[in-house]
């Protein structure tokens, strides 16, 4: 095997007590904080640009060079907003991270806003993991108590307040300018950018958002230094990333690696799919991500080659279907999702995945027309780029890269349902006898 | 406070109307620790309405009422608001939300049969609740807990690899008033109420219950223990403490070029920034290109 696992935020998530504070400094803790504060603000910057570190929430963009787009200090205040919303489908490594190892968080934060002349940060969780958000609350506790936060953090005359918040359940405050309306109290709905949050962020003033494990990184790149961190990766998408395994594949789980394996060593080391099973079609980064066949088992699982193959990193959020799986229906079912979380803000996507999602609804059920394929690539057209957020790209993604790789299931959805094509039995992790077929669908939304 | 009457809504049930004395007071006092957090008082909205509903069980037009009062708005924009997140309830919720992840991966492992296991067991649909107010059913969405599919919350608590047998084990166990532990989570899942005034920022003293990993999310950490394999040593460290072995990272000369250019600022970054380019207005070619570097979730 040539590529192996390189664990630097998974490295003591077995520790005894891995969440707390003394495991954390145990292993290491807050010497990139030291380091940093030791250093003018301006150089942890470019040890952060030069190290390469490229936004781990799924967009790439490089965390350094972010955090340059803030205009020059004028005295207000600047503030760091960490997104730690992970709700894309598929994706699974901030929520685990931050109930393991929370205070890699922690010290990211307060790296990072010394970095960028920041006295109060804040990391917006979603709602809907309260021992996460119990955790974070207490690591965040327990760095103030040690003095790593709160007034003249370490004796270094910096002071730092940190704000841990709950959201409330919204796929959409996943993306940044509606998570800083969210955080302002308002609707979690998409703004028109520019201007950036770089220049009118949380409360209209300079903001970065970066996600957790972006910010988690930062801690073992003031320590190392950019080249250590180059060590790992490509020359392109530097360093280690957390890769997320899940559905038919024998040990699911998370799987840290440098960026740039590929998924045939990684299921290499998960034991393959699922005993007597073959895989069929998967997500290299989310739902929001072109899936992939088999075919694609060897492209490197970096920035540059998963996009040159036609889909996206995402996330790293490698969702597994073997050969039981309906094409038509994991995709209906992603289609209402997006309909279902699609603020409403803009036209094309608030009408489009309800439209994508009737005429998915009815190829599931082997109700569909000769046209619909058609129907569903024009819907698609009339929704890429025609909003202010990613969100109704996302949901073309799906459908079609399905169409592209699967089309005869597509047009098999013209006469037979999928739950006869595919019983979703044989996909199930267990047995069971399943009441309904080709009827109501247990998971529609209404 | 002056909360008028308020009319039912529905024959039968009634909302209760304004808050006594000694309950008012305390909500007051914890608003004011809420909106102590930020620097302007509107973002104390959220976690206000998880706090009403950590007092009534759902966004009632009390609470609603409170929040306007306690932030200078008007109920209209409260409920604008309240009305958007999944997580506020329009109707008193049980004592325990039980959310079966019905989203694609979920539901293929198998979640729409637990689903459709406890809507048949407890002889209700999504978003309702049993005659003992015990039990809320819902399907909810992924909760970043996809290795550990097909996923059950309650209360907002992991409940990990999932049969219907499991959940129906568990949602009785509720409904018989014994304490239930989540897979990964506090020793007791705590009732809504509770979780909810959690979520309004107050703790519980329950960060330290429970584990701190399942197995899933320590495969790779354990498989890398037991190979000896380590990232590149950090400089100053001693050896790597598990182990001698040295790393085998590859560094990859980047295989594809075909991503033309760094990113830029807002390039490519927002559907916002495409530009108009005429009569069609955007080229598939284009529409490509977006494609490849956008992404529902921005970073």
């Amino acid at each position: 095997m040539a590529t192996t696992l390189a664990p630097v935020l998974t490295d003591h998530w077995d520790a005894e007590r891995s969440w707390s504070l003394a495991t954390y400094e145990a292993n290491g803790g807050y010497r990139g904080l030291r380091r940093a504060l030791g250093m003018p603000a301006a150089d942890v910057v470019t040890a952060v640009k030069d190290s390469g570190l490229r936004g781990r929430g799924g967009a790439g963009f490089p965390t350094g060079m972010k955090w340059g787009f803030l205009p020059a200090p004028d005295g207000g205040p600047r503030y760091l907003v960490v997104n730690a919303d992970e709700s894309e489908p598929g994706t699974c490594k901030d929520i685990p991270l931050m109930m393991a190892s929370p205070q890699h968080l922690i010290e990211g934060v307060a790296i990072t806003s010394y970095a960028i002349g920041c006295h109060h940060a804040f990391i917006y969780v979603r709602g809907e993991v309260v021992h996460v958000y119990r955790r974070l609350l207490r690591a965040v506790e327990e760095a103030y108590a040690k003095g790593y936060l709160g007034k003249n953090v370490l004796g270094s005359g910096f002071d730092l307040e940190v704000t841990v918040h709950a959201g409330a359940g919204a796929y959409i405050c996943g993306e940044e300018t509606a998570l800083l309306d969210s955080l302002e109290g308002l609707r979690g709905q998409p703004r028109l950018k520019p201007p950036f949050p770089a220049v009118a962020g949380l409360y209209a003033r300079p903001t970065v958002v970066n996600n957790v494990e972006s910010i988690a990184s930062v801690p073992g790149i003031l320590v190392g230094g950019a080249d250590w961190f180059k060590q790992m990766g490509t020359e392109r998408s530097t360093g280690h990333g957390l890769f997320s395994l899940s559905g038919h594949v024998t040990r699911p789980g998370q799987y840290e690696a440098p960026l740039g394996i590929t998924l045939r060593e990684l299921l290499e080391m998960a034991g393959g799919v699922r005993e007597g099973h073959e895989l069929k079609f998967w997500t290299p980064g989310g739902s929001s991500t072109p899936i992939f066949t088999a075919e694609h088992l060897d492209v490197p699982l970096d920035y540059e080659s998963v996009g040159a193959a036609g889909s996206m990193l995402g996330t790293r959020a490698l969702q597994i279907f073997d050969e039981t799986t309906s094409v038509v229906r994991a995709v209906t079912r992603w289609t209402e999702f997006y309909k279902h979380e699609s603020c409403g803000k803009c036209t094309p996507c608030r009408e489009g995945t309800f439209w994508l999602a009737q005429v998915m609804q009815r190829l599931e059920r082997g109700q569909g027309t000769p046209a619909d394929i058609e129907l569903l690539l024009d819907l698609c057209d009339n929704i890429l780029g025609r909003a202010f957020c990613a969100l109704g790209d996302g949901a073309t993604s799906p459908v079609t890269s399905a169409i592209q790789y699967f089309r005869d299931e597509f047009e098999a959805g013209c006469h037979t349902p999928a739950d006869v094509l595919f019983p979703p039995e044989r996909s199930a992790l267990f047995d069971y006898t399943p009441r309904r077929r080709g009827a109501a669908l247990a998971g529609v939304h209404a | 406070m002056s909360v008028e009457e308020l009319v039912p809504r529905e024959p039968g049930r009634v909302h209760a109307a304004s808050y006594d004395d000694v309950t008012l007071a305390r909500l007051e006092a914890d608003a004011t620790v809420i909106k102590a957090r930020y620097p302007q008082e509107r973002s104390a909205l959220l976690p206000l309405l998880h706090l009403v509903q950590s007092q009534d069980g759902y966004v009632s037009p009390r609470g609603i009422a409170f929040c306007a009062q306690t932030l200078g708005l008007t109920t209209a924009e409260v409920s604008a608001v309240a009305t958007f997140y999944t997580q506020y309830k329009r109707h008193p919720n049980g004592d325990y939300t039980v959310g079966v992840c019905t989203n694609t991966l979920c539901a293929v492992m198998g979640g729409d049969a637990i689903y459709e296991h406890l809507c048949d067991h407890l002889g209700i649909g999504h978003d309702e609740t049993t005659e003992d107010g015990k039990v809320t059913l819902e399907r909810v969405e992924c909760n970043a807990a996809c290795d550990y599919a097909p996923v059950v919350m309650v209360n907002w608590e992991f409940f990990d690899n999932q049969t219907p047998e499991s959940a129906a084990a568990v949602v009785d166990a509720l409904r018989a008033g014994e304490p239930v532990a989540p897979t990964r989570g506090a020793d007791q899942v705590v009732t809504f109420k509770e979780m909810s005034r959690v979520l309004a920022g107050f703790p519980d003293g329950r960060a330290d219950e429970g584990v701190g990993a399942g197995e899933a999310t320590l495969r790779g950490t354990v498989l890398a223990h037991e190979q000896g394999w380590t990232a590149p040593p950090l400089p100053g460290q001693d050896e790597p403490r598990r182990t001698s072995a040295r790393t085998t990272t590859r560094a990859r000369t980047g295989t594809a070029r075909a991503a033309a250019s760094e990113p830029r600022t807002g390039d490519e970054q927002s559907s916002a920034e495409r530009p108009v380019t005429g009569e069609r207005d955007a080229s598939s070619q284009q529409q490509e290109t977006k494609q490849a570097s956008s992404d529902a979730k921005e970073d």
